[in-house]
Parts: C-alpha cells; sequence; structure tokens
C-alpha cells in the first residue's frame, strides 16, 4: 500500500510538470489551430536563457526567472513575427513543416551558442524531501507541481473571463468572422506565440532544475508531452493538466504492477493510453467537437 | 457617407471580378445591392470592409471613401475602427462561444465598457429570444437564432454601417421577415446605415430606400425602391413576376424570348 501511495504522490508531481508544457502546445493551438513541434526548443531556450543569467551572470536564481520571462516573451513574439507570420492563410500542413525547420534551426543555435556539454543550475530546491505519513515527496517536485497549477488557473481565468482570452477562442474558431468583426490575427498569432514561449521557458526551467541541460536530450521532453497533449485534448487547458496527471500516473504504476511484462513498459504505456482514449474520443478526453449541423 | 468610384477588383492578379463600379450609401439610408449569383455583390462588400486581402484580391482600379477619408488601402481591423461592420454570408457564428460571448466579441475594439452593457441590452431587445439563449453553444443554435446573433454581434461594434450579406438564406420567410423589421428598427432608432446585399430582391426593396441591381461586375441600374419596384427587367428576372403583376406561369413557351435590357 505505501509503495502504491508513494507512486501515486510521485506520478501527481511529474504529470503535474508534463501538464504544463502541455499549456505550450494547447494555447498555440487554440489560437492558431497549429501544433507547434519546436515547443521542446522553446523550452530548452527559456531554460538557457535562465542559465545564462544565473550562472554567467551570477544573478541570484529568482531574479534570473523573472529576468528570463520577458525574454521569453520577446522569442515567441520574434518567433512569430519573422517565421508564422508569412504562413497565414497557408495549408497546415505547411505551417506544420515550419514549425520543424523551426526546431531543428533551434536546436542548432543552441548548440552553436552553449555547446553540447550538460550544464546545471546552481541547486535551487532543498535537497531533502518532505514527508507525510509514509509518503515522501521531494521539494523539487512540490514546486513543480505547485507552478503548473498555478499557471493553469491564471490561464482559465484569462481565456474565460478577459477580451484578449474571447479574441483569441474567437479567431480559433473562425478566422474569416474574426477578421470580419476587426480582430486583427496578426496580433492574436504574435500574443499567443509570446505566451506559448513564456510558458515553455516556465516548464523548462522545472525540467533543468530537476534533471540539468544539455542541448541533445533535453528538447525530447517536448515530443514526450505530446501523448499528454492529445489525450487531453489539443484545444483544453483543464484538458492538458489532466492528461499530464493521467500520463505521470501511467509512467508511475505500470512498470510497478505490469513490470512483469518486460522492462520499458513506462515508456510505452502512455502511448497505448492514447491510443485507447483516441479511439474512443478522437478529439481527446476534453478537446472541443466540430459542431456539425444538418 | 460611403461612396466607391468606378472601383475594379482583381482576384489572383487575372481574374477581373469588378468591372467599374460606382455607388453611394448616404448615411442614415438602408441601401440594397440586388443582382444574381456571380454578379460581384460579395466582391463588392468584401472589397468595402477589407476582406478582399486575405482571399487573393485586391482594389486595382478607382478608389472608396467613407467620410471622404480612402479605405480600400485599409485593412479589416481598420474599417471597423472606422465604423463599418460587416456581418459575413452564411452566418459564420463562433461555434464553440456562448450567444453571449459572441455578442461580447463583436464589441472588443471598444473601450466605452459601461455602454457595451447598455448595446447588449439593445440586442437583446432587439431579438427577446437571444436572450433566454444567452448561455447555450452558439454552434448548435438554429440557422435564424445564429443571423439575428451575427446581425446582432456587428451591431455591438456601434457602427455607424453595416454591411449586411445575403442575411435571408436559408431562413424561413417568417425570421426573414423579422430580421428585416430587425435592421429597419435600428436604421430608425439608431440613424445607422445599411448596405444589404440580397437575392431576394423583394424582401430587400421592401427595406431598402435605394436599391442598386448588378450584373456580371457591374451596376446596370439603380434607383430608389418603389421605382425599381415596378421596373419590368427587375419584376421579370428578379422577382418573378409577370407583365401584369401575377405569378410568372412557366407554362408560356416564349417566356424565355425576353432579355435583359442591359448589358453586362
Amino acid at each position: 500500500m505505501d509503495t502504491f501511495l508513494q507512486l501515486v504522490v510521485t506520478g501527481l508531481a511529474v504529470g503535474a510538470t508534463y501538464g504544463l508544457i502541455a499549456l505550450g502546445f494547447v494555447l498555440i493551438y487554440k489560437a492558431s489551430g497549429v501544433l507547434n513541434l519546436a515547443q521542446g526548443e522553446l523550452m530548452m531556450f527559456g531554460a538557457y536563457i535562465c542559465f545564462v543569467f544565473s550562472v554567467q551572470a551570477n544573478i541570484p536564481f529568482y531574479a534570473a526567472v523573472a529576468l528570463t520571462l520577458p525574454v521569453a516573451l520577446l522569442i515567441g513574439a520574434v518567433i512569430e513575427r519573422f517565421f508564422l507570420r508569412y504562413m497565414i492563410g497557408q495549408p497546415l500542413i505547411s505551417v506544420i513543416m515550419m514549425t520543424i525547420g523551426l526546431m531543428i534551426l533551434m536546436r542548432g543555435i543552441a548548440t552553436w551558442i552553449w555547446g553540447t556539454e550538460p550544464k546545471v543550475y546552481p541547486q535551487v530546491f532543498p535537497q531533502e524531501s518532505m514527508s507525510i505519513g509514509s509518503v515522501n515527496i521531494s521539494y523539487e517536485y512540490l514546486w513543480a507541481a505547485g507552478l503548473s497549477i498555478f499557471f493553469v488557473l491564471i490561464y482559465i481565468i484569462f481565456f474565460r473571463f478577459t477580451k484578449s482570452g474571447l479574441v483569441m477562442r474567437a479567431t480559433s474558431d473562425d478566422e474569416h468572422a474574426a477578421l470580419s468583426i476587426g480582430i486583427s490575427i496578426k496580433k492574436v498569432l504574435s500574443q499567443s506565440w509570446a505566451i506559448a514561449a513564456l510558458t515553455a521557458a516556465v516548464g523548462g526551467i522545472i525540467i533543468g532544475a530537476l534533471v540539468g541541460l544539455d542541448t541533445t536530450s533535453f528538447p525530447q521532453y517536448g515530443l514526450k508531452v505530446l501523448p499528454v497533449v492529445l489525450l487531453g485534448g489539443l484545444d483544453s487547458i483543464p484538458g492538458a493538466i489532466i492528461g499530464g496527471i493521467l500520463i505521470g500516473l501511467t509512467e508511475n504504476l505500470v512498470p510497478e504492477y505490469l513490470g512483469f511484462l518486460g522492462g520499458g513498459m513506462e515508456e510505452l504505456a502512455p502511448y497505448i493510453l492514447v491510443l485507447i482514449v483516441l479511439i474512443v474520443r478522437p478529439h481527446g478526453l476534453f478537446g472541443l467537437k466540430r459542431i456539425e449541423r444538418i | 457617407m460611403l461612396v466607391l468610384n468606378n472601383i475594379e477588383v482583381i482576384y489572383s492578379n487575372v481574374i477581373l471580378v469588378l468591372k467599374g463600379v460606382s455607388f453611394e450609401v448616404r448615411d442614415g439610408q438602408i441601401s440594397s445591392l440586388l443582382g444574381a449569383n456571380g454578379a460581384g455583390k460579395t466582391t463588392t462588400l468584401k472589397a468595402i470592409s477589407g476582406l478582399l486581402k486575405s482571399e487573393l484580391g485586391e482594389v486595382s482600379d478607382g478608389n472608396i471613401e467613407w467620410d471622404g477619408k480612402r479605405i480600400d488601402r485599409m485593412g479589416p481591423d481598420g474599417v471597423v475602427k472606422m465604423g463599418i461592420a460587416q456581418v459575413m454570408e452564411g452566418r459564420r457564428v463562433f461555434q464553440h462561444l456562448t450567444m453571449e460571448e459572441n455578442l461580447k466579441v463583436g464589441a472588443h475594439l471598444r473601450k466605452d465598457s459601461m455602454n457595451v452593457k447598455k448595446d447588449l441590452d439593445m440586442v437583446y431587445d432587439l431579438f427577446p429570444k437571444l436572450k433566454e439563449l444567452h448561455n447555450r453553444i452558439s454552434g448548435y443554435l438554429s440557422g435564424g437564432e445564429q443571423q439575428m446573433m451575427v446581425l446582432g454581434r456587428a451591431l455591438m461594434a456601434k457602427p455607424k454601417l453595416v454591411l449586411l450579406d445575403e442575411p435571408s438564406l436559408g431562413l424561413a420567410p417568417i425570421i426573414v421577415t423579422e430580421i428585416f423589421s430587425a435592421v429597419k428598427k435600428i436604421n430608425v432608432e439608431e440613424k445607422t446605415s445599411f448596405l444589404i446585399v440580397e437575392q431576394n430582391a423583394r424582401a430587400a426593396l421592401r427595406v431598402a430606400g435605394f436599391g442598386y441591381v448588378m450584373d456580371n461586375g457591374r451596376i446596370v441600374l439603380y434607383g430608389e425602391s418603389e421605382k425599381l419596384v415596378d421596373n419590368e427587367d427587375i419584376r421579370e428576372f428578379y422577382m418573378g413576376l409577370g407583365d401584369l403583376g401575377q405569378r410568372k406561369s412557366y407554362r408560356e413557351v416564349k417566356h424565355y424570348k425576353r432579355r435583359k435590357r442591359w448589358l453586362g
């Protein structure tokens, strides 16, 4: 029973982090209907910029994070302005190819600037872990989970109750109709890329603090989160967090209880879960259905 | 006042759709733009609202003026800011937003949030049915409800001129009457001008003071609505009435012999 509880708690914490990263995908998808495959690279950039501030410029860690956020916003806006802007009105497949191009470009730039050897942040979270009854949880994961939930709440409020959020949702529903009521698509796209880059940076810093930085394996976290996004529904913010938690739990529980099936089940299990969910609910657990009236 | 001076529109740099269209919509007036499929009515509206640009179209000659300022080079957001709202053909609702969110997003450019609330009530007064449905997801509303909603959405921007594209499309006659009487009411109470594109010439000429008839990218006939209603060509081609005002009988063998008197 203790093992089970322990695994559940770890699963929840890891899952919340996945959820935060998944949010970056959801933001861009919600505003423009594009799946941004370079999300992992955006994360990496955020993480490295924070590294530059905190280690190379020797700024205290929290101040470094605060400095990273505006830079991340700017990076998102610049990517939109110089790449995605030209893809407005182009077929979806071309836009997705563009994000693949960005992915490779950004990986190259990161390797060029920061080299290939792994980097580490200064000790950010306390080393010891907190115990509740028989369950131990490290402060790192607690922080990660807390931050993720905080961001999700912010985004839910943003999309539901603010004018910019409403405008973004309208744009993702019907671009032409959005144009006809005077919405500037360029502005909406630029905002959504900026916010997505910011989210990615926060996710990147958290992952960086947990596992360290490098330019080869780090961006993989972006793709690792893809099943989370598909599971929750590409356009659902609560879906991202719930999908993240489900995947986190699967990854932690499956090797323990289904380990007899063979090693590496923690890699495989999330995808099997996604396949099953997609067969039953093609738009993911919370994704919006396309409304068709007959 | 909206003035179109001899405008030409070309799609994809090759297809000439409008071949010198000129007309005007005076302040406080309801004008209608009539014509058959493919005459260029929707293109004319899109040239005014700036939506052409997202469809590879451009105004290649002539100019469009609104209160003395040229607007043909502006993007759609600029045109809406100038006080011209377009209601697109085919009820383009934001389907995953609720009814009320759809109406509210129509007012997104406005800074006076106190008056936005008042205008929301104005739209609900105009179409009381919408009030009951305010929390519904708009994609599931009926066609008539959606048409009322998109008209309301355009009104939420507090426009001085509304470009209304085919409001009667696919709707029951009783709903069409309701929508046109709402247009009339807004025109009288708020002094909003309207430019209505319609295939249903009869319904449009009933509310409009002035009408323009388009054919093959040109304005071929225009005049006050009462005069147009009496025009033989209009009766024949757009209302399906014969010489004496009765419904046309297609059993008469020679009806096809009559030709349009204009050359498109």
